[in-house]
């Protein structure tokens, strides 16, 4: 505030600020004519990897539902599979019962979205470090829960029904549009919501906690929020996986209740940079590329990607993403607001930006 | 019968419980720090014993002490290096780090070791000695050491804290680092010494559980973080003989649970789990005022 309060007693009225430097008009075709050609892929490119694709999408959506819990609102969870599993489970049931997988997706993010309200009632009392434990209790809790229950296939999992018959190719077409839809879907959730008031908010309280409090801002109402979009993002990621795999597997070797989903979001998220939409799409990039480079070396990609995001969080915390920010400034997705003085074309600030925030933390911390 | 059974051996259980506990109490007392990899350092310390005693070929029990001054020196170097680092880039980058050192591990540990299990000292008397009271209820003699065990640790961080040079100062650290910092204390090498500590009571935890049952490379996480976790949540955060009143009430619970049906073990005790998180979030141990 501070930053905006000097500039004007210095320089009058002439302060003009706006989202972003550049005409976000351009980003928004440049996004649309994106969608269009990724979803025109199906009709150019072989299956197989329109299937590794499918994977891709799948991390993507998870990358940014975590970079929206840990990089904007602060809650490093590492009980996402809860959700994920559910959204699987919550395309198995309705499935079982003779509705399409496909039409099945939006029940598995409500289903998704709507458990996390009690879990959160749960958790939210704890902090930080004790929250990501508590989340990764509650994950196990709920793989337990569901593995007690014989009919959706116990401990072992079941097939996923209602698929049998379909063209290989053709429903591969449709299980990647499907994931296509939800990662843009959950993008632009994520988009609208850090642009309206509740990402005014989500900065109020990431700068400072009991500042933001005081001023009589619902710091646990936005957390919720948050929340609860996130959840519904796994899930739907989860029921996209089911649909992929034709089956659903709880927690033994890769199945969707296994840590390793919320290893690779977490991982994907910093590694490309928290705290920017962009981050986790740069991440996702060399999530496959790993993967696809070491998958006949067993659990190697995972160790590599593990060390690679130690290093990005302790030597650049702002990933990738932001490594290219910083030289660039690039914001292809801006959600915070760009101050004009006047005057000035070049020298330039952020205000109510992530990267103000990033800097006061850093100062203080030391 | 078999109630009362489920109970004492729940109690004994208890004391491994405490084991897991109390380093991550410890840690997060002194230097707030949640080690998300602690459930995996404390299979690596398993790993380690086996290791040694492959290598040298010495009795079981004599690998113990040697796999705590190990655990021991690696507390330190690790504090001083990535923790520290971690720990002045603020709690969510040491979370991260934490979570990443764990998937490493876990991966790292199935990579070299497979998935398959291993215990240590198995067939030795000394691990399948028991005896028995009545007819049903019959107690190994190593939960009993192993509870033991819990107990003179506890009472000895008890004693290390309160009167010795070194526990003076990760008191005086953990209170307020800054004056510390000012009356000559350089808190990074403090922190670096509880690490050690913390870390001993790993590799103690870790060997202890290699000797109860089998440890693999997801034990550290599907188990001992998760039980650590639960045991200082009930006994009450902060409290270091809260851990063993969490523990013995997680162990309780599980058993109780498992004689009900052999499948609700673990959903018991994370049921006992949430409803303290919900009805008494302070734990049981601490009052509201303190907490």
């Amino acid at each position: 505030m501070s930053v905006l309060t000097d500039a004007t007693a210095r320089s009058g009225e002439n302060l003009r600020v706006t989202r972003s430097r550049r005409n976000v008009a351009w980003t928004g075709i440049g996004a649309i004519i994106v969608i269009v050609v990724l979803a025109a892929f199906p009709y150019y490119i072989a299956s197989g990897t329109l299937g590794i694709m499918v994977q891709g999408l799948i991390v993507l959506t998870l990358a940014s539902m975590w970079n929206l819990l840990a990089g904007y609102a602060g809650l490093v969870s590492v009980g996402q599979q809860a959700f994920f599993g559910l959204g699987a489970y919550f395309v198995l049931i309705p499935a079982m019962h003779g509705l399409s997988p496909f039409l099945a997706l939006p029940i598995a993010a409500i289903a998704a979205g709507v458990a996390a309200f009690p879990l959160w009632w749960l958790i939210s009392r704890l902090r930080t470090g004790y929250f990501a434990i508590a989340t990764w209790v509650m994950a196990s809790a709920i793989a337990l829960l569901i593995e007690q229950i014989q009919s959706i296939g116990g401990g072992t999992g079941m097939p996923l029904p209602g698929l049998t018959g379909w063209d290989p190719a053709v429903l591969t077409a449709y299980t990647y549009w499907a994931g296509l839809a939800v990662a843009v879907l959950a993008m632009a959730a994520m988009y609208f919501l850090l642009r309206s008031r509740v990402g005014l908010v989500l900065t109020a309280i990431r700068d400072d906690e009991r500042a933001a409090r005081s001023s009589g801002v619902k710091v646990g109402l936005a957390r919720l929020l948050v929340f609860v979009v996130a959840a519904a993002g796994c899930g739907a990621a989860g029921g996209v996986l089911a649909i992929d795999l034709l089956q659903v597997v709880p927690t033994t070797s890769g199945g969707v209740f296994s840590v390793q989903w919320t290893a690779i979001m977490a991982f994907a998220a910093i590694i490309g940079g928290l705290g920017t939409i962009e981050g986790p799409i740069v991440g996702t990039a060399v999530y496959m590329v790993l993967q696809q480079t070491l998958q006949s070396h067993n659990a190697w990609y995972l160790i590599i990607l593990g060390l690679v995001a130690i290093g990005v969080a302790l030597f650049a915390r702002r990933g990738l993403w932001g490594l290219l920010d910083e030289k660039f400034n690039i914001r292809l997705f801006p959600v915070g607001y760009y101050l004009w003085a006047p005057g000035e074309t070049r020298r330039w600030r952020w205000i109510g930006s992530w990267r103000a925030g990033d800097r006061a933390e850093a100062d203080t911390s030391s | 019968m078999a109630w009362v059974n489920a109970v004492i051996q729940g109690i004994l259980t208890g004391g491994l419980y405490a084991l897991f506990a109390c380093g991550l109490s410890l840690m997060f007392g002194v230097m707030k720090v949640v080690n998300l990899a602690h459930g995996d350092l404390a299979t690596v310390a398993g790993y380690v014993g086996v290791g040694v005693i492959a290598a040298t070929h010495m009795p079981f029990l004599w690998s113990v002490p040697v796999v705590v001054l190990i655990m021991a020196a690696l507390g330190y170097v690790l504090q001083r290096s990535m923790i520290q680092a971690a720990i002045t880039r603020g709690e969510l980058i040491t979370l991260i780090v934490t979570f990443g050192l764990s998937i490493v591990i876990e991966n790292g540990l199935l990579q070299f070791f497979t998935a398959n299990t291993r215990g240590i000292g198995g067939g030795s008397s000394l691990i399948s000695a028991s005896f028995s009271i009545g007819s049903q209820i019959q107690i190994a003699w190593l939960d009993v050491v192993i509870f033991g065990l819990a107990v003179v640790v506890l009472l000895g961080l008890q004693v290390f804290l309160s009167s010795s040079k070194y526990g003076r100062l990760i008191r005086a650290v953990a209170d307020d680092r800054e004056a510390a910092q000012l009356s000559g204390a350089d808190y990074r090498h403090v922190f670096g010494i509880a690490a050690a500590v913390a870390f001993a009571t790993v590799g103690l935890a870790g060997i202890s559980y290699g000797m109860t049952t089998v440890i693999d490379p997801t034990t550290g996480t599907d188990t001992i973080l998760l039980f650590a976790f639960a045991a200082v949540v009930i006994g009450g955060l902060g409290s270091l003989w809260g851990t063993l009143i969490g523990g013995i009430v997680l162990g309780v619970a599980q058993q109780i649970g498992a004689q009900i049906n052999i499948s609700y073990e673990l959903l018991a005790g994370y049921i006992v789990f949430l409803a303290v998180l919900v009805v008494r979030p302070q734990g049981l141990t601490v009052r509201r005022s303190e907490s």
